[in-house]
């Protein structure tokens, strides 16, 4: 699965390394290092994490359909349907 | 045909080109299909490869948590678009609608929308550059082939550039073990982008972590071996370095040559557009069929003086290339304005660097939270009284407080108390911005003029 976070959206939270550790991790205090392209094993840690993002960051193929959160502004008028 | 009757046809039937298959480019076909366009859409890339991210290319593939193959950008739905890939655009007549493929090919368009980015400055000395171990990064392949050489265990990776870009790729050097040497022509690195206070820290942090950080020299001259790989690099200051992997950073160029007499506004700064994103041609008329986003398109923004603004940011190519991919089947009373707030973010030696606003513009810096001593801090930038950009070292989740102010242009110096202010910060400082005369390759944001209050026009058009 493709992912890409949104590193201006992103406020190191670090819920997504704590439910996918194998695709995000924290590299010192809030830089976020991630996987673009999780195994598809990774799939249902993927969606959790997507969803618990508090700032809605991630998104991964497909997330228009899915349970993901609206993305916030920038990707609003796209992600709201 | 009525106004909206026409809009409504190009909605259904028209024919969309997208010059650019990158970031940018995707986010509008994304859009253009989320906002219901059903006609024909085509995506000209001059790389062989679907959309993928840039960003982890410095980061996360040189750091070994990614592979350099496999950073493609996901896909939030089906595009149906017809995808030229591996061949760029050659040309472009306004008259006839018409795009040029490099192949000889021609692609009509009613809506022409042009993503084609910038491309990494080469090492300006052609033989030097053939140098086998001499690198730029930018693109896929540009990945590929430094991930591979810095796994083969060089003795000494040097870096020519201290932007963001050099500063990444030093620190994941340093990661991994590698010894690298990093010269830069300003005396810190990222004072292009950040200025001479913020700088300071930065070469601190690199010193710290092991970089050989040579600040205020130039490289005269690489060298070779018989066989034509790189051994050592001159130095402006009689040093000499030796080194078998060079890494030139010396920031981007816009990608505009193939509009050349096209008789739009383009040039070595970008492509001209208005804040809906529609081109202007070269006598500053606007355009109703051609629009631009991403890293190629300078376009004004009401909060930074109506500047012509370049930006070289993730965000804002996202953030363009929706606005445009709406205005180009939107009628004008329909259509939005791109202002989105400037913001990036670096990632290095572990600490996370995020600026909002257009720090260059700044002429005064105060700290007003953490300490530079700590590597913990925001920065905020002042220009004429009032606040025009911050920046963050490990202190991302005040930014977005810092992003009302630049919106609301609050005044500057920032007189209330914030959490974790320090006494060293209660005063402005100057931001210490080299003279914006001299060539620079670190700012992510380029001022490009006309600003109202400049009172003056140079107006030189090139062989049109």
């Amino acid at each position: 699965m493709r992912v890409v976070v949104d590193l201006n959206k992103c406020q190191g939270y670090a819920q997504c390394a704590f439910l996918a550790p194998d695709v995000f991790a924290l590299h010192g205090e809030e830089s976020l290092v991630y996987d673009p392209c999780a195994g598809d094993e990774q799939r249902a840690q993927l969606a959790r994490a997507v969803a618990a993002c508090p700032v809605g960051a991630i998104t991964a193929d497909g997330t228009d359909d899915g349970a993901a959160p609206s993305a916030g502004p920038v990707r609003g008028t796209s992600d709201d349907r | 045909m009525t106004v909206e009757g026409f809009f409504e046809r190009l909605r259904t039937e028209g024919r969309i080109v997208i010059v650019g298959a990158s970031l940018a480019g995707l986010t509008a076909a994304e859009t253009l299909r989320a906002e219901g366009f059903t006609g024909s859409l085509t995506m000209i890339g001059d790389e062989p490869y679907e959309p993928y991210d840039r960003p982890p290319l410095s980061k996360a593939v040189l750091l070994g948590k990614a592979s350099p193959h496999r950073t493609d950008l996901p896909r939030r739905r089906e595009l149906d678009a017809d995808w030229r890939l591996g061949v760029a655009a050659a040309g472009l007549d306004l008259g006839a609608r018409r795009v040029r493929l490099a192949d000889g090919d021609e692609v009509e368009y009613d809506r022409l929308l042009i993503a084609t980015g910038v491309r990494a400055r080469p090492w300006p000395n052609e033989t030097e550059a053939q140098l086998d171990g001499v690198f730029v990064l930018r693109t896929r392949d540009d990945a590929v082939a430094l991930h591979r050489r810095l796994g083969a265990a060089p003795r000494r990776v040097f870096v020519i550039g201290a932007g963001f870009t050099g500063s990444e790729i030093a620190s994941a050097c340093r990661y991994q073990d590698l010894a690298v040497t990093v010269a830069e022509r300003a005396n810190a690195p990222l004072v292009g982008a950040l200025g001479g206070v913020v700088g300071a820290v930065a070469a601190e942090l690199q010193r710290e972590n092991g970089v050989d950080l040579r600040t205020g020299v130039t490289v005269t001259a690489l060298e070779g071996d018989t066989s034509g790989r790189v051994r050592a690099a001159h130095l402006s200051d009689g040093g000499v370095v030796e080194t078998d992997v060079v890494v030139v950073s010396l920031g981007a160029t816009r990608n505009t040559e193939w509009l050349t007499g096209s008789g739009l506004g383009a040039g070595p700064r970008g492509v001209a557009c208005d804040a809906g994103c529609r081109a202007f041609d070269f006598r500053g008329i606007v355009t109703d069929d051609v629009f631009v986003a991403g890293d190629v398109a300078r376009s004004p923004h009401p909060l930074f003086n109506y500047q012509f603004l370049s930006l070289e940011h993730w965000g804002n190519a996202v953030s363009q290339a929706e606005v445009a991919a709406h205005n180009m089947i939107s009628p004008s009373a329909d259509r939005r304005p791109h202002i989105w707030v400037p913001a990036f973010w670096s990632s290095q030696f572990g600490v996370n660097i995020k600026s909002v606003g257009v720090p260059t513009m700044g002429d005064q810096i105060m700290i007003t939270q953490g300490s530079l001593a700590e590597r913990r801090f925001v920065g905020a930038y002042g220009y004429q009284g009032r606040v025009i950009a911050a920046v963050s070292f490990d202190n991302t989740r005040w930014l977005q407080f810092y992003q009302q102010l630049i919106e609301t242009a609050a005044p500057f110096p920032l007189e209330y108390s914030t959490v974790d202010r320090r006494p060293e910060g209660r005063r402005p400082i100057p931001a210490d911005f080299p003279d914006p005369s001299l060539p620079t390759h670190g700012p992510t944001v380029t001022l490009s003029g006309y600003s109202p209050v400049d009172r003056r026009l140079v107006f030189t058009p090139a062989r049109h």
